[in-house]
C-alpha cells in the first residue's frame, strides 16, 4: 500500500509516494537517485547501506520506508561533495583508505556517527565502532587511521 | 631494441594503446582492468613517465573489447609486467615519434628538444608545439617495433611516486560502479539459478511468482535458465527468490557435508602430472608432513552485476569481470554470435580477488537482452546467489616430503598436492559461463585441466620451494571429478603449498635445534630472498624470540609468488588460548621497480589481512541443498576487531624491473601464522582454518 510521507534526506524534505514496505535502500537508490548507499547482501550483515537514521548509523537494506515518517536521513552523499569533502571523506582520501571502495559509503557513515559521539577515540575504539561493516579488500588499517586523522583534523577546525 | 612484450605481440599496432585526444589529453588504453588493486593510476604513471605529461594529461580506457587491445584476463599479478611492459614500450616509441615530427617541423635536431608536459623546447625554451599540434602527422596505426629504448630509472619522475589513486575520489563520494549506472529505460533483473549444470526444470508456478513478486514482473525463460525482469527491483528480486523456493527440478545438485572436505577431495580419483627436476631417491632419511585447507568463497562485497543492451544487431555488455576480450568470445560462443556483433565494456564493481560471478551475471544480463531487444537491462545477483554459484577456490591436502642429509639438511623435496583446478576461468581449459550449461545444447564436458606450471600453475603454484635443495619434484593429483566449479581465488594453489612448505621447514629446523630463520639462510643463495628474509626478521626484532610454547608465538614465512613475481617474507606474531589472535605482521617485499609504492604497500596490506582471514576463520560448508554458506554469518570474514598492527616495508630494488606484487603476501602470511601458531603452543596445527575447535584437538593430542 503506498503511503505519503514526508521525509528529509540530506537537507532536503522528500514527499514519498511509495509502498509503506519498500525498503528505504531501494527508495534512496531507485526512486530518489542517490547511489552512494550500497546493496551488499539486504541481510543487515555488511553495513555496505548503511546511513545515518537522526544522527544514529543504521542499514538501510531492509528498514521499511514506512517506519521512518518525519524521520531525517543523511547518506554519504550528504556527507559531502567531490568539491567539498567533509574530513572524513579527505582524510580517508589523503590515508589512501581503500582499494576497491565498495563498502567505503557505509564505512564513512558508520564513522562519521562514531566520531559524533567520540571526538577523541583511540585506534580500538574505532575498531569497535566499525566492527558491523565488512571490508573484503583488506584496507581496514588504512580506514583506521584515516578515521583518527579525521578526528585530529575536526578537533584542530574546532580549535580554531 | 627491447623485446616485444605479450601484450604487444597480441596487439602491435601503437594506436591501440595510444590516441591523442582534442582536449589536450592522452588516450592510453589496457586491457587489464581495475579490480581497487590502483593499475589504472600505475599504468597512468608508466605512460606519463615516458611521455613527459602529467598525470592528469592521461586518461585511461580500460576493457573495452572494440577499441582496447585484447590481454586475456586480469589475473595472476600479470598487469604491469604485461601491460605496463607494452605501454612503457608503445609510450617511448610515439614519443620519440613524435620528437621526430615536431624536429623537422621545428628546424632542429631532435636532441635539441626536450618535452614538458606535452610541449616542445627547444633548448629548454618554449617551441610553441606540442603533440597535439603534429598528433594529426603522426601514424599511429603503425606496428610497434621496440626499437626505441624506455627511460632509465635515473630519469624518472613519475614512476617511483605515491601518486593518489584515481578512481578514489568519486568512491568516496557516492558514485565509480557498475551498480550505479543508468539508462533510460533501464530494467531490473535476477534468475532463478539452475540447481547444478544437470539439472532440467520440470514445473515453475508463474501464477505464485507473479503473486509473490507484487509487481509487474516479465518472466524470460531459455530452458533451464529464467530470469524475472522488470521496472521494480524490489519485486523482480522477490519473483527471484519466490521463484528458487517453488520451482520443481528433476536431477538437482545435492551435496554432503563430508564432500566440502580436503579428506574427501583427496579421496577421489585423480589425473595425476608430475614436474620438476626429478623424481626423488628414496634412499634418504625422510620426513613428510600433511596440511590441509578448506574450499573458500572469494567473497565480493557486492554481489555480481552487469548491463546488457540489444539494439540494431549489436549486443553490448558492461560488465566488471577480469577480461572484456576473453568476455566477449564467451558470450559470443553462448549466444551464437559473430564476435564483430557483441562489445563488452568494462565498468568498476566490488573487489572479486579472483574468478567470481562477474562473468556469468554478463551472460545472464546478455541472454535477458537478446529475449528483449532495445531495452538495457540491469541484471544483479542475489547474495545468496553470489555465495551459491561463483567459484570456489578448492580445498587442498598438501603432503611436503624432504629427504634429509646427516646435517638435518634437505636434499631433495617433493610436494604431492591433491586439489581440483584453479583454473576454471570461461574459455580456459574447455570451461564455460555458467548459464551455458541452461541451453538446449550444454557445453561438451571439460577435459582434466589445470593451468600449466609455465603459466604460474594452478593447484601446483609455488608448490617448488625457492631454497636450495638437490631435486625438487611436485606430484599433483589433480581431482577432476568434484561436484562443484572451482577455479581461481588469489594466490590459487600458492597458498597452502607455502603455508605447507614452510611449516615443514620450521619442523626441520626444531629437529636439529636452529633457529628458522638461520635455518633458512644456510639453504638460501637467491640474494633477493636473502634480503627480504633478513630484513622481516629484523623489522620484527626476531633475534630476541623468545623460546614459546607458553601461548606466544612468533613465526616465519617466505615465498617468491609463482617462483617468478615479488618475493615477500612475513613475520607473525601471535597469541594463542582457546583461539588464535594475531597482534602483529611485518613484512618485507621485493618488487623490483615499484612503479607506486603507497599503491604496492596498500595492496600487500590487504593481502596480509585476507590472508589471516583465510588462516583463521573462512570454510566452505555443504549441505543437500549444495553450498550452505550463503551469507556473512555463515561464512564469516575478518572484522576490525581482528586487525592486527601491520607494518610493510619495500626494499629498494628499482634496478629490477616491476614484477607482480598483489597476491605476493598470502602464502607466506598463512606461512607465518602457522609457524607462530606451532612456536606458541609447541605443537603444529596442520590444517586451515585454525579455528578454536582445531587449537582444542591440538592442545589435546
Amino acid at each position: 500500500m503506498n503511503e505519503c510521507l514526508t521525509l528529509n534526506i540530506n537537507g532536503q524534505v522528500h514527499e514519498l509516494d511509495v509502498p509503506s514496505t519498500a525498503p528505504l535502500l531501494d527508495v534512496l537508490r531507485n526512486h530518489l537517485g542517490l547511489k552512494g548507499s550500497r546493496y551488499g547482501c539486504g541481510l543487515e550483515q555488511c553495513g555496505a547501506c548503511m546511513v545515518l537514521i537522526d544522527g544514529v548509523a543504521a542499514y538501510s537494506c531492509s528498514r521499511e520506508i514506512g517506519t521512518l515518517s518525519g524521520r531525517t536521513i543523511t547518506t554519504v552523499e550528504g556527507l559531502g561533495s567531490a568539491d567539498a569533502l567533509h574530513p572524513l571523506q579527505q582524510a580517508f582520501l589523503d590515508e589512501q583508505a581503500g582499494q576497491c571502495g565498495y563498502c567505503l559509503s557505509g564505512i564513512l557513515i558508520a564513522a562519521k556517527a562514531f566520531l559524533d559521539r567520540n571526538a577523541d577515540p583511540t585506534r580500538t575504539e574505532i575498531a569497535a565502532a566499525l566492527d558491523a561493516n565488512l571490508c573484503r579488500c583488506g584496507s581496514h588499517p588504512r580506514i583506521v587511521r584515516a578515521v583518527l586523522k579525521a578526528a585530529a583534523d575536526m578537533r584542530d577546525k574546532e580549535a580554531r | 631494441m627491447t623485446a616485444l612484450t605479450f601484450s604487444l605481440k597480441d596487439n602491435p599496432r601503437l594506436d591501440r594503446w595510444l590516441r591523442f585526444q582534442d582536449d589536450q589529453t592522452v588516450r592510453i588504453s589496457t586491457g587489464k582492468v581495475e579490480l581497487g588493486q590502483g593499475v589504472l593510476t600505475a599504468l597512468a604513471q608508466i605512460a606519463a613517465e615516458e611521455l613527459d605529461l602529467r598525470i592528469d594529461q592521461v586518461r585511461m580506457m580500460s576493457g573495452n573489447s572494440v577499441e582496447g587491445p585484447g590481454e586475456g584476463y586480469t589475473a595472476s599479478s600479470w598487469s604491469i609486467e604485461h601491460s605496463g611492459a607494452a605501454i612503457r614500450l608503445v609510450a617511448a616509441e610515439v614519443r620519440a615519434l613524435a620528437l621526430a615530427r615536431a624536429a623537422l617541423r621545428l628546424n632542429a635536431a631532435p636532441d635539441e628538444l626536450t618535452v614538458a608536459d606535452g610541449a616542445f623546447l627547444k633548448n629548454g625554451a618554449p617551441s610553441g608545439i606540442d603533440y597535439w599540434n603534429i598528433a594529426g602527422e603522426l601514424d599511429l596505426s603503425a606496428e610497434a617495433t621496440g626499437t626505441v629504448a624506455p627511460k632509465p630509472q635515473s630519469a624518472h619522475r613519475l614512476v617511483g611516486r605515491s601518486v593518489p589513486r584515481l578512481d578514489l575520489p568519486a568512491k568516496l563520494t557516492g558514485s565509480g560502479f557498475i551498480q550505479d549506472m543508468m539508462l533510460p529505460g533501464l530494467l531490473h533483473a535476477r534468475t532463478l539459478r539452475q540447481p547444478g549444470p544437470h539439472a532440467a526444470l520440470l514445473q515453475l508456478d508463474e501464477k505464485i511468482i507473479r503473486r509473490r513478486a507484487g509487481g509487474d514482473v516479465r518472466i524470460v525463460r531459455l530452458n533451464n535458465f529464467v530470469a524475472f525482469v522488470g521496472t521494480d527491483e524490489i519485486a523482480v528480486r522477490a519473483a527471484a527468490v519466490a521463484a528458487t523456493e517453488c520451482a520443481l527440478w528433476d536431477n538437482a545438485l545435492s551435496l554432503s557435508p563430508e564432500q566440502a572436505t580436503p579428506d574427501w577431495v583427496a579421496s577421489q580419483p585423480s589425473d595425476d602430472r608430475l614436474m620438476g627436476d626429478a623424481p626423488p631417491q628414496l634412499s634418504t632419511d625422510r620426513i613428510c608432513a600433511r596440511f590441509t585447507r578448506p574450499f573458500l568463497s572469494h567473497g565480493s562485497i557486492a554481489p555480481s552485476c552487469a548491463i546488457a543492451l540489444y539494439r540494431d544487431g549489436v549486443l553490448t555488455v558492461w560488465s566488471h569481470a577480469q577480461g572484456m576480450h576473453p568476455l566477449r568470445e564467451n558470450i559470443a560462443r553462448t549466444a551464437g554470435f559473430s564476435l564483430d556483433a557483441v562489445a563488452c565494456h568494462h565498468v568498476q564493481g566490488a573487489g572479486c580477488y579472483g574468478h567470481n560471478g562477474a562473468d556469468d551475471a554478463a551472460l545472464d544480463a546478455a541472454l535477458v537482452a537478446l529475449a528483449l531487444p532495445d531495452q538495457p537491462i540491469r541484471l544483479m545477483w542475489r547474495r545468496e546467489e553470489e555465495f551459491g554459484y561463483e567459484p570456489l577456490s578448492s580445498a587442498m591436502s598438501v603432503t611436503v616430503h624432504a629427504g634429509l642429509d646427516g646435517a638435518g639438511r634437505p636434499v631433495d623435496w617433493t610436494t604431492e598436492i591433491w586439489s581440483a583446478t584453479h583454473g576454471q576461468r570461461p574459455g580456459v581449459g574447455g570451461a564455460s559461463l555458467l548459464a551455458a550449461h541452461a541451453m538446449k545444447t550444454p557445453p561438451p564436458d571439460r577435459k582434466p585441466f589445470d593451468i600449466p606450471l609455465e603459466r604460474g600453475g594452478g593447484a601446483a603454484r609455488n608448490g617448488i620451494p625457492l631454497y636450495d635443495i638437490g631435486p625438487k619434484w611436485i606430484e599433483l593429483h589433480l581431482i577432476h571429478d568434484v561436484p562443484v566449479r572451482t577455479s581461481s581465488l588469489r594466490g590459487l594453489g600458492a597458498t597452502l603449498n607455502v603455508f605447507a612448505i614452510e611449516g615443514l621447514l620450521d619442523d626441520l629446523a626444531g629437529r636439529i635445534g636452529e633457529d628458522p630463520v638461520a635455518y633458512r639462510l644456510a639453504i638460501l643463495s637467491d640474494p633477493r630472498a636473502r634480503r627480504v628474509l633478513e630484513k622481516a626478521a629484523a623489522m620484527a626484532n626476531w633475534s630476541s624470540r623468545e623460546a614459546g610454547g607458553d601461548g606466544s608465538g612468533l613465526g616465519i614465512g617466505l615465498a617468491r609468488y609463482k617462483n617468478s613475481s615479488a618475493y615477500a617474507a612475513v613475520v607473525a606474531a601471535v597469541e594463542v588460548d582457546e583461539a588464535v589472535r594475531v597482534t602483529d605482521v611485518w613484512c618485507a617485499v621485493d618488487a623490483g621497480l615499484a612503479i607506486n609504492p603507497d599503491g604496492i604497500l596498500n595492496q600487500i596490506e590487504g593481502n596480509i589481512v585476507q590472508a589471516i582471514s583465510w588462516t583463521l576463520i573462512e570454510e566452505v560448508r555443504f549441505g543437500p541443498q549444495g553450498i550452505a554458506t550463503l551469507d556473512w554469518e555463515s561464512y564469516p570474514v575478518i572484522r576490525f576487531s581482528q586487525i592486527p598492527e601491520i607494518r610493510v616495508e619495500l626494499v629498494e630494488a628499482s634496478e629490477y624491473p616491476p614484477l607482480g606484487v598483489g597476491e605476493c603476501a598470502g602464502g607466506p602470511t598463512a606461512a607465518a601464522i602457522g609457524n607462530a601458531v606451532a612456536h606458541a603452543l609447541g605443537t603444529r596445527i596442520h590444517h586451515m582454518p585454525m579455528t578454536r575447535d582445531r587449537i582444542m584437538t591440538g592442545l589435546m593430542a
